[in-house]
């Protein structure tokens, strides 16, 4: 069994980062972000982590950056958010399309305006069709877990894609708790270094990222879902793996309650425990309530939340960013789309809570599985979401 | 043991926040569950800051702001300007510890009213008379744990010896045990 130690999810993200033993990290600091950044340049600095630390002007080129070394085979790195993210927006689609195992970690916060510097996903949203597979984390051993795990996802010869790892900007990356690391050598062997097919080489010349007109891209694209499709799979094998070595099993998804619920919230990151925490109390009550906490938003796992979802009469899609103007909103919208095209068909719920940093509390759930029983009673739900939280 | 919930008040440069770090890090040391997150905002010297710490023996799951304290630490006597921030959601039979030569008597009334037991010692004296700066932060965790046993003092003291270089947290152990030794009950 590794240590026991008290770590910040931003701390801990660079710790499992100095054991994936990168080689190329490039960065720019953003709050929340920004102890990621410090802790690789020093880990760097003072010789315990042998990579090239690239300290770049924006994250256009942090993320342009790792792009290249990726492509000579590099294990690379990046972290950012927000802003730093939106500014990354053209080059994720190419580093997805380019086949590059990178890995991003982003600590998750919202978009300006106004200036905001606490967490919702209104980032990580905006990259949601950008060809990236996408975990969150719960908490920060899970910030940690994510990181080693994502190394393996990303460089497996069938998948090739950049993982992004998300954890809860302030909520989980200032948030110092218990995590148990593994050795650093439980975590070399865990990532051994692989061949990989195309790789810029000098004595071998090829082209990456040429054009790919009307009679190609099409195809390009459709192999990069192929591949998504795979991803879904490795994400389960490797979390598997992962529970082999340090006891932490992962999938995709993780449910509590749900066997016997009418009413069961489907949530990311922070918030899965906190409502768990709530569910708990309730169900000793006797109502019948559930949490299913989507770990990895892309690929989405529909297989896993039909099957478990299947006796629920209402399923609760808390959202932690909006789709302005849209006919739902991000989670609601993926809940929505696995139902529809499925056999059964509970009602959805929309919650947006949490926007901007406002805190999600026991109260507000409470109120929210309240709401949504007498719902499910009704057998009908409002096309409106439901605006937890809001000061009216 | 249940969930313990600890606010700390202080202001910018006093050390709330590494206070309250050290005490969720000594009870890691002690094979426990902890989380110790800052107030979040714009961080200004002087300005009134919070920080919070839980502890517990079992995996925490919850991620929200603490909003009934079981016990609330005052690290900067000058805060008592506003008594109402200070004891909001204190929970009934909770523990109030604030840095103060003598309580005032208003405080020890409304701490009377909660049912919350005050402890009180002069943390300025002591880290002024040992650090010679006002790092109210380690005195006050010393006299947390006399007054709450929360955690083990020697485990507080590992703390500070992997948080500090070796002559800063010889200073810091001494302010914390004298701390302990100094605190009062009202």
């Amino acid at each position: 069994m590794g240590k026991r130690l008290g770590l910040t999810g931003n701390e801990a993200v660079a710790y499992a980062v100095k054991q994936a033993d990168v080689d190329v990290i490039a960065a720019y600091p953003i709050t929340p972000q920004t102890v990621i950044v410090e802790r690789l340049s020093e880990y760097v600095a003072n010789g315990e982590l042998d990579a090239a630390f690239v300290p770049v002007e924006s994250e256009h080129s942090a993320l342009s950056t790792v792009v290249g070394a990726a492509a000579t085979g590099a294990r690379v790195f990046t972290a950012t958010c927000s802003q730093g993210l939106a500014l990354m927006w053209e080059i994720l689609y190419i580093a997805s399309a380019l086949r590059l195992p990178i890995v991003m970690s982003i600590a998750a916060r919202a978009l300006s305006a106004p200036i905001n510097i606490h967490c919702d996903y209104s980032d990580v949203m905006g990259t949601r069709d950008a060809g990236w597979i996408t975990l969150f984390a719960e908490n920060v051993q899970e910030a940690y877990d994510n990181i080693v795990q994502a190394f393996r996802i990303a460089e497996d010869p069938e998948v090739l894609l950049p993982v992004m790892c998300v954890h809860d900007g302030f909520i989980l990356s200032h948030c110092l708790e218990v995590v148990e690391v593994l050795e650093d050598e439980q975590v070399r062997n865990f990532l051994p270094r692989r061949d990989r097919p195309n790789v810029l080489d000098p004595s071998k010349p090829i082209t990456l990222g040429p054009v790919g007109l009307p009679d190609s891209y099409m195809e390009f694209k459709r192999q990069q879902d192929e591949a998504m499709k795979v991803a879904y799979r490795k994400v389960k094998e490797v979390g598997k793996l992962f529970g082999e070595l340090s006891g932490r099993y992962y999938d995709v998804v993780h449910a509590f309650g749900v066997e016997d619920a009418d009413v069961v919230a489907v949530c990311m990151g922070s918030a899965a425990g906190t409502t768990r925490y709530v569910a708990r109390k309730l169900r000793e009550k006797g109502l019948k309530v559930g949490v299913l906490k989507i770990r990895m938003f892309r690929p989405f796992p529909k297989n896993e939340v039909r099957e478990l979802l299947k006796g629920a009469k209402l399923v609760i899609a808390m959202d932690r960013a909006t789709s302005l103007g849209g006919a739902g909103h991000p989670l609601q919208m993926e809940l929505a789309t696995t139902f529809y095209t499925w056999r059964q068909k509970p009602l959805i719920m929309s919650v947006v809570y949490g926007l901007g940093g406002r805190d999600l509390t026991p109260m507000d759930i409470e109120r929210m599985f309240n709401i949504a029983l007498e719902y499910a009673k009704k057998g009908e739900v409002p096309e409106e979401a439901l605006w937890l939280g809001l000061r009216e | 043991m249940t969930l313990i919930e600890v606010r700390w008040h202080g202001r910018g440069g006093q050390g709330v926040v590494t206070a309250s770090e050290l005490l969720a890090n000594a009870a890691i040391f002690e094979g426990k569950y902890a989380q110790h997150f800052p107030e979040f905002g714009p961080e200004r010297a002087g300005a009134p800051v919070r920080a919070y710490t839980r502890i517990s023996d079992e995996p925490i799951e919850l991620h929200t702001g603490i909003y009934e304290p079981d016990i609330v630490v005052v690290i900067d006597p000058t805060l008592l300007v506003n008594m109402d921030i200070l004891l909001s959601g204190l929970k009934r039979g909770g523990v109030f510890v604030i840095n103060i030569s003598e309580p005032p008597s208003e405080l020890k009334e409304r701490c009377k009213e909660l049912g919350a037991k005050l402890y009180y010692v002069d943390a300025t004296k002591i880290a002024l008379e040992i650090f010679k700066r006002p790092f109210f932060n380690t005195p006050m965790l010393g006299a947390l744990l006399k007054a709450t046993g929360i955690v083990k003092l020697e485990s507080v003291h590992e703390a500070v010896k992997r948080r500090f270089k070796p002559e800063i947290a010889e200073l810091n152990i001494k302010a914390i045990s004298r701390a302990f030794e100094e605190v009062r009950s009202a």
